[in-house]
């Protein structure tokens, strides 16, 4: 899906999201000129004002019924507004004249193009071009970035791949039950986690193991929890991908879509409020279909209301499993809903590495500076199947994938961007995947010889403690296993298990034993 | 009781910096009251209204708790949590368990008010905890008293697991009692024996236990119509009252000791009967007590209808329900 103001537009947006401000900006303009005023004896000014603002009401979204309610706005403007001592009073106040409105584009007369598709949406932010050449006016120092980190970032970026067609691969002989790749989304992922501090507190969705990597979850780890086994540190209880590690400050992944929305509102809220923390914010990142949730309506709002520091990050790739993205939003994609939750926004070039560091580090002072949260839609493509259990070419065509990895590549900018330096060469190039795909094939060769955990782990953590009713199925399952584990089908699954079972034993009751 | 729930979350809050109460209408002391001052004597910062949005209170009290902070959420009516479910069952419930301990939402509570309150129809009126009951994770709490109140949200907010507190509306300031003052907690999934008795076990939570008590002493002295109605020989009966107090994780003991005694139980509930809690409690005890049940065990709610609005009086088990229900099990 190709935007015009994805590819087209250069580098005219800057990071600080100015577009979506000016754009809010106008917005208050327009709703502020009549009414505001108008509470005041008339004056000249505010005549000239009122007129103007039902003229602009007329020409951009008057619908009859707002010139009919204005008449009693100045009595209700008047009116004691509800507000308890000492609390806020919102300068939106509670009016009757609203006007209506259908977009919050920049440019009004450019909605709707001839052919009916949509015209210029809030623009995005590249810092350079599909073949890695920084953009007119963008210099090295404007990177801020040394060499160390941007061939680190690549390597982390390659890393992504390695793993991907590995354990890809894997699923498809059946040694793990499911995988997720990140094709075509290693700029945005890398990108945006080389523009935080380790400490900040992620909220992923799932296809962000990137961020992982990036702080250093060694490939050991990773594996323990593709393959469930003893030593994974979710103790092997979630599907494939659903990583965690609380000394990367990287939170549980779980299934359900958007549910952590709101939780990185509540995160973002709490490193508020904690000493040594100040300089930390909550990170939350989505997809651009999660984001048709209800939770990321509250989050977003909720994350507003409180004023707190969470960067929300929206990977729009174009596809919800199988549906497009045309059949999820009709409006200006999710950068647009931003500024109507009073939150600053920015689009960005997800396949610009570059260009998404530098609006998460913009947008991390931001939201510390100002106690709020920001918005950032990275642009992208998901190049790869939804999941190992979907073959996306059953709605979209092989090519247009193909051409899609030709056209616009994460990787191959990034490249050239090293090369045209001499900070990379194809010698590394190729010392490099090939070291990795030996990486990765020992981590994974390790992790599947180890065994998964106790039987009767799988009682555990459900409490903090063991409550009578799972004390007592506990007992049971033992006494079953007791009784039945020479059962063929039991017997072999007993034998991928830390202990065999054995370990229930002495949990055996009564008669059992 | 609403001020035994404020003085509860008064010291939450007075002990533990982290803690925040937090919901819709909460700042202004909410809409039963039961958060009356608080913004003023901890500030608003840790007192502080949400926007209207079930999910988005809970999941960001869950990100809170998440952080190691103490997260007292509040639902402004049970019949609203619903929007929340999603969270609360498969985020805060899981969240301990999934991540192998590493996160933990254990410090929330979720605070809402439940049951029928005269004239509250379909959404103001509902008791949720069965649905709750099914959700490995959580703790569902009642109290039926301004000291349980306080007693038993302390220990729901200390608890290291998440808890949905529910609270009977109609007794937010009809039920008073001298408080203790002090910082007090009372344990969780633990049933109390409120009358000891040999004949017959009568077991409810929250609101209904009120009527169970008029019940009891209708059966023994029956004035009125109901004089002509109940038998000479059941007047006489034993009756063994518990409040079950907690509902997830229950107190299987205690309750299974009690039927095992007397042979006879009748469970009392305002939700519907269908798959409300006593199905579960009456399945356990006839599997625990089987030798020993002299009757079958009464199950009597709200029948398996919506909450009407006109109709409270015959929809709710009353006195007269509960008081048929005790004889037909004692006489079978």
């Amino acid at each position: 899906m190709l935007r015009t103001g994805f590819l087209g537009n250069a580098a005219r947006a800057v990071a600080s999201g100015s577009r979506c401000d000016t754009v809010a900006a106008s917005l208050t303009a327009l709703r502020n000129a009549a009414p505001r005023e108008s509470i005041k004896p008339s004056t000249h000014e505010a005549d000239k004002q009122s007129r103007k603002f039902q003229q602009l009401q007329r020409r951009c979204f008057s619908r009859s019924a707002a010139s009919g309610l204005a008449a009693s706005n100045s009595q209700l403007q008047a009116q004691f507004q509800g507000h308890l001592p000492g609390y806020p009073t919102s300068p939106y106040l509670t009016s009757l004249d609203s006007s209506f409105f259908d977009s919050v584009r920049a440019n009004e007369s450019q909605v709707h193009g001839p052919d009916g598709r949509p015209g210029t949406g809030i623009p995005t932010f590249r810092l350079m071009d599909g073949t890695g050449s920084l953009l007119e006016g963008v210099t090295d120092e404007a990177l801020e970035i040394t060499q160390e980190e941007a061939v680190k970032m690549y390597e982390k970026m390659l890393l992504l791949p390695a793993i991907d067609v590995i354990l890809y691969n894997a699923q498809r002989q059946g040694r793990i039950s499911f995988m997720m790749t990140s094709y075509g989304e290693e700029g945005a992922v890398i990108g945006s986690a080389a523009g935080l501090a380790t400490t900040d507190e992620v909220f992923a969705q799932y296809r962000e193991s990137g961020v992982l990597l990036w702080r250093g979850f060694p490939l050991d780890n990773l594996m323990s929890q593709v393959f469930g086994v003893h030593d994974d540190l979710n103790r092997a209880r979630q599907m494939p991908c659903h990583y965690s590690s609380t000394e990367l400050h990287f939170h549980t992944i779980s299934s359900p879509l958007a549910t952590q929305i709101p939780q990185a509102a509540g995160a973002g809220f709490a490193l508020k409020r904690s000493k040594g923390r100040e300089g930390d914010v909550a990170v939350c990142y989505f997809g651009e279909g999660a984001a048709s949730e209800g939770d990321f309506h509250a989050g977003l709002n909720i994350a507003a209301t409180t004023r707190s520091p969470v960067l929300f990050i929206v990977r729009n790739n174009g596809f919800a499993i199988s549906t497009p993205s045309t059949e999820q939003y009709v409006g200006d994609g999710i950068a647009s809903r931003g500024p109507g939750y009073g939150i600053p926004t920015i689009r960005v070039d997800g396949n610009d590495a570059f260009a998404v560091r530098a609006a998460v580090r913009g947008a991390k002072k931001r939201a510390l500076a100002n106690s709020t949260p920001v918005l950032i839609e990275c642009m992208t493509y998901r190049v790869g199947h939804h999941s190992t259990s979907d073959d996306s070419s059953a709605y979209r065509s092989k090519k247009s994938v193909e051409d899609w990895k030709k056209m616009d590549n994460p990787l191959h900018r990034m490249r050239n961007f090293l090369t045209q330096r001499g900070w990379w060469s194809d010698a590394q190039e190729e010392e490099t995947t090939k070291r990795y795909r030996a990486e990765v094939i020992a981590a994974m060769t390790k992790a599947e010889k180890k065994l998964r955990p106790t039987l009767s782990s799988m009682f555990e953590d459900t409490y903090t403690e063991l409550p009578a009713n799972l004390q007592e199925q506990r007992a049971e399952l033992a006494r079953l296993v007791k009784t039945y584990g020479k059962v063929e089908h039991w017997s072999k699954e007993l034998q991928k298990h830390e202990e065999q079972g054995k370990d229930l034993e002495k949990f055996l009751t009564g008669d059992a034993k | 009781m609403y001020t035994a729930i404020r003085e509860a979350q008064a010291n939450a809050l007075a002990s533990d910096a982290t803690a925040c109460v937090f919901g819709e209408d909460v700042a202004f002391g909410g809409v039963f009251r039961s958060t009356m001052g608080l913004a003023e004597e901890f500030g608003k910062d840790r007192v502080f209204n949400t926007p209207l949005s079930e999910q988005g209170i809970v999941g960001f009290g869950i990100g809170m708790a998440d952080l190691g902070h103490t997260a007292i959420a509040e639902i402004q009516f049970a019949d609203y949590i619903f929007p929340a479910f999603d969270q609360i069952v498969n985020e805060a419930a899981k969240y301990n368990y999934r991540s192998g301990g590493q996160f933990s939402a254990g410090k929330l509570t979720i605070r809402t008010p439940c049951m029928g309150v005269g004239h509250g129809a379909l959404y103001h009126s509902q008791s949720v905890e069965q649905f709750f009951m099914a959700v490995p994770g959580l703790k569902v709490v009642i109290p039926r008293s301004p000291i349980q109140a306080k007693g038993l949200l302390l220990a729901s907010i200390r608890d290291p697991n998440p808890v949905i507190f529910l609270e009977p509306k109609v007794l937010y300031r009809s039920s008073v009692e001298q408080v203790p003052i002090d910082d007090y907690t009372l344990p969780l999934s633990s049933a109390e024996v409120l009358q000891q008795g040999k004949d017959i076990t009568l077991l409810s939570w929250g609101a209904p236990l009120y009527s169970c008590v008029q019940a009891i002493n209708a059966l023994r002295n029956p004035t009125g119509a109901l004089a002509d109605l109940i038998p000479s020989d059941v007047r006489d009966a034993e009756v063994e009252l518990i409040d079950l107090r907690t509902i997830l994780p229950w107190d299987r003991e205690t309750v299974a000791k009690s039927v095992s005694k007397t042979g006879r139980c009748v469970i009392v509930h305002e939700a519907p009967v269908t798959q409300g809690a006593g199905a579960e409690i009456g399945s356990f005890l006839q599997d625990k007590c089987f030798l020993n049940l002299e009757a079958p065990i009464c199950r009597i709610g709200g029948w398996d209808t919506p909450f009407p609005h006109v109709h409270e009086t015959f929809y709710k088990p009353e006195l007269v329900r509960i008081i048929d229900a005790l004889v037909r099990t004692l006489k079978y």
